[in-house]
């Protein structure tokens, strides 16, 4: 790295770490329902809201409760989603008259975006017309991220109270978090992108000519629209002058800043962050990547607050920065060394297969550290073209659960769970008692903490393992080898975890792949959501147990160092077995110069 | 089933506020202070012809204009249809051969010594607009031979066309490639 990618990657920790302390305060005020300086504004809209959906603001919930009503209504929105999608020709705004998706496409879809995964089967250029981006998928953005941020502040509660049964409202968490913390950061970013060249408009797509004209073969089609074959099965191609190229258009900005805020990671076109009119220059490029680390980083802070002790929060926070810089240190050693297969033809630099010129490469290697140790699954690099050992970083991180920083609400949860982990196994090991925060953590904290932690790897294996047997899965590999093993397994990860990035080569759009990770997506969102508001509800339950010397302090450096090792650990008995064929392997091939 | 109303409400009234009030707000403010970037950074050839966007590269392989990255857009390089790379893990058979190709010919056109990956290497979206200082270097020799300028006058240009780093340490510093050829065809 050179003085400059030093000074751009250090300047950006300084920034998001100055953020986390003012933004995570702001967000304990929102869910505490204080005062805040948005309340002027936006107290008129809440009330409104609460009116027409019939929700009294101080009536509280128990865990069933609060989770049935997250459940439905993550329910009502999966069914508009899905009649939006089956239904898109007949909608406005559809300049392009893109037709409707088929309804495995469209549930896999739905599903995906309801649960914050956006993993992607479709082509957002040719295939969602403006309605579809802008009134269904974009609202899920919003909706998805306030739902995790909900059920994690509902076990933040958990924690903080003391002998009761209440939770908070569901409702009133979920208007809150979108009205004060998601809209209007929302709204500033979007208007900082647009000033850098991401595009906002309604218009048509603009034809413009090509200053050189491109000539091309392609595939002739016969009249229902399949490729034509000769005697010889090969395909039939045309030769093809193109004068004119079609520029596709659309209102991005208001989308692709949610996108990254709600970790999300849905794009607009089909290379995501990396397409230029997504993130045309460097600066907006860090500020995506400071997007999707803002709220789960200083949701730390605000569950320090809530639980009146702010180191706690910040330990937390040191394992997320730790893992995250470590990932980060290994990437950027084996992207910059480039492929030796390439240097052998004379090819000098770093590997710059599947990346853009205008980031640098910390810049790059760091977004892509960033989108799959959250839930995001933006991408400005293609995964898949990435180094083997660069390319299991990634696919580590989204194993790892996707604690580090973590989705929106999804990532503190999780982590909380690891914590609770890591409490009692330093408690067998020591013969403490295991407390985490003053509450005893016993048999059903254990149960629903071990739900959340392993649900997402335990479906990965077994659907990568149906995979690898089915051979409609084996056909859509685009790489030969150990290669195809690791999409496989990244498809699975990334829709198990609700990531939605991908080793992209990976024919996603055909039924096994659908139909299979809309199970997995579904699975791996609801089940580690309700084992946490399950907790929740226990711990709440609970009385206070004050600190004493039998107590193991949890927001010392100890702890914090303890807690990475279990995270380290669990991901690496759960994985070891799948990374070493997929990306280990591939590596050493490639090191062997075949 | 107390909690029907608000699920459904909660629906309409976020999809009109999150799908409806904020794009439409966010477009019109967009629009008034940054017109040109909401709408595309267009660009116009000396005849004031809309050529494309500055933001979006398009594809160029004839002798007298400055090549870009390959880009594996379906179809034809730079189809901004069809955004994306090509995907090719990095031990792919194909993907070798494609950059031993691609490293041919350059070749051909008299380029020794070490190439620059970019130039040899697919960008992400199929639509990067740009290539290294480096890049435009060793393509110069060619470029003033196709058009009989003066080697030196052309570095000239290049340089001036190679954008630094944004706000001095951001990104690396870069070539245009569609905004270059645009003033190559400009000169006459």
């Amino acid at each position: 790295m050179n003085s400059y990618e030093w000074l751009e990657t250090i300047l950006f920790f300084v920034v998001l770490l100055a953020l986390v302390k003012p933004l995570g305060a702001f967000m304990a005020k929102v869910y505490q329902g204080e005062r805040t300086f948005l309340s002027p504004v936006l107290v008129p809209c809440e009330n409104l809201v609460y009116r027409l959906c019939g929700v009294k603001r101080d009536e509280e919930m128990g865990w069933q409760r609060y989770a049935w009503a997250m459940v439905l209504f993550n329910l009502v929105l999966f069914a508009a989603l899905f009649a939006m999608l089956m239904l898109q020709h007949l909608l406005p705004l559809n300049p392009q008259k893109v037709p409707a998706f088929g309804w495995q496409l469209a549930l896999n879809t739905a599903i995906s975006f309801v649960t914050n995964t956006n993993w992607q089967a479709y082509s957002g250029e040719t295939a969602a017309s403006y309605f579809t981006q802008m009134v269904g998928l974009a609202v899920h953005n919003f909706v998805s991220a306030a739902t995790g941020m909900a059920v994690v502040i509902a076990l933040i509660r958990g924690f903080a109270r003391r002998r009761t049964s209440l939770l908070g409202n569901f409702w009133v968490d979920m208007t809150r978090g979108t009205l004060y913390i998601l809209l209007p950061i929302s709204v500033v970013g979007a208007l900082f992108l647009v000033s850098q060249g991401v595009i906002q408009n309604f218009g048509d797509y603009k034809t413009v000519p090509l200053v050189q004209a491109v000539t091309y073969d392609k595939p002739k089609l016969d009249a229902k629209g399949n490729a034509l074959k000769d005697a010889k099965g090969n395909p039939v191609t045309e030769s093809v002058t193109a004068k004119e190229v079609t520029i596709p258009m659309g209102p991005v900005a208001s989308q692709e800043v949610i996108k990254e805020l709600g970790t999300n990671g849905g794009g607009f076109f089909n290379a995501n962050s990396a397409h230029p009119f997504e993130n045309p220059t460097p600066l907006s490029h860090y500020f995506e990547i400071l997007l999707i680390l803002l709220i789960p980083g200083a949701l730390t802070y605000t569950f320090g607050v809530m639980v009146g002790n702010t180191r706690q929060g910040w330990a937390l926070l040191g394992v997320m920065l730790f893992i995250a810089l470590l990932s980060f240190g290994v990437l950027q050693g084996v992207e910059a060394s480039g492929n030796p297969l390439l240097a052998k033809l004379g090819v000098q630099g770093a590997n710059l297969e599947g990346k853009e010129l205008r980031f640098s490469l910390p810049g790059t290697n760091l977004f892509e550290v960033a989108t799959t140790g959250t839930s995001c699954g933006a991408v400005t690099a293609m995964h898949d073209s990435l180094t083997p050992l660069g390319g299991m970083i990634p696919l580590s991180l989204i194993l790892l659960g996707e604690v580090v920083f973590g989705g929106v609400g999804s990532g503190l949860y999780t982590m909380l769970a690891f914590a609770v982990i890591a409490v009692f196994v330093s408690g067998l090991m020591i013969g403490r008692t295991p407390e985490y925060l003053g509450k005893k953590i016993e048999v059903r904290e254990m149960w629903m903490s071990m739900v959340t932690i392993l649900a997402a790897g335990v479906v990965v294996l077994i659907t990568s393992g149906i995979a690898m047997i089915t051979p409609a899965a084996v056909s859509s590999m685009s790489n030969p080898g150990a290669h195809g093993l690791s999409q496989v397994l990244y498809a699975f990860a990334s829709m198990a975890n609700n990531n939605g990035s991908a080793f992209a080569g990976l024919n996603a759009n055909v039924d096994f792949f659908n139909l299979l990770g809309s199970l997995a997506m579904t699975v791996g969102r609801y089940l580690p959501a309700v084992a946490v508001l399950a907790m929740a509800g226990s711990l709440a339950g609970k009385k206070y147990v004050p600190p004493s010397l039998g107590t193991l302090p949890t927001d010392k450096a100890p702890f914090a160092i303890w807690l990475t090792l279990v995270i380290l650990i669990v991901g690496a008995l759960t994985f070891f077995p799948a990374l070493a064929l997929g990306p280990i392997v591939e590596h050493l091939t490639m090191l062997g110069g075949n | 089933m107390k909690e029907i109303r608000p699920a459904i409400m909660m629906l309409v009234l976020f999809t009109v506020i999150c799908g409806g009030i904020y794009p439409a707000v966010v477009t019109g403010i967009a629009n008034a202070f940054f017109p040109k970037q909401a709408k595309g950074s267009m660009v116009a050839d000396a005849g004031n012809r809309q050529v494309g966007s500055s933001l979006i590269g398009q594809p160029f392989s004839d002798n007298k204009y400055f090549w870009g990255r390959p880009s594996a857009t379906t179809d034809f390089g730079y189809n901004p249809m069809a955004s994306g790379g090509s995907n090719s893990g990095p031990t792919n058979p194909d993907f070798i051969k494609a950059v031993a190709d691609r490293v041919k010919a350059l070749r051909d056109t008299g380029v020794t010594g070490g190439i620059p990956a970019d130039l040899v290497e697919a960008s992400a979206s199929g639509l990067d607009p740009h290539i290294t200082p480096e890049s435009a270097a060793l393509q110069i020799p060619r470029v003033a031979k196709a058009r009989s300028l003066d080697p030196a006058a052309l570095g000239r240009m290049v340089a001036e066309h190679t954008e630094g780093r944004q706000l001095g340490f951001l990104g690396e510093p870069r070539v245009n490639v569609l905004a270059l050829n645009l003033a190559l065809d400009a000169l006459k």
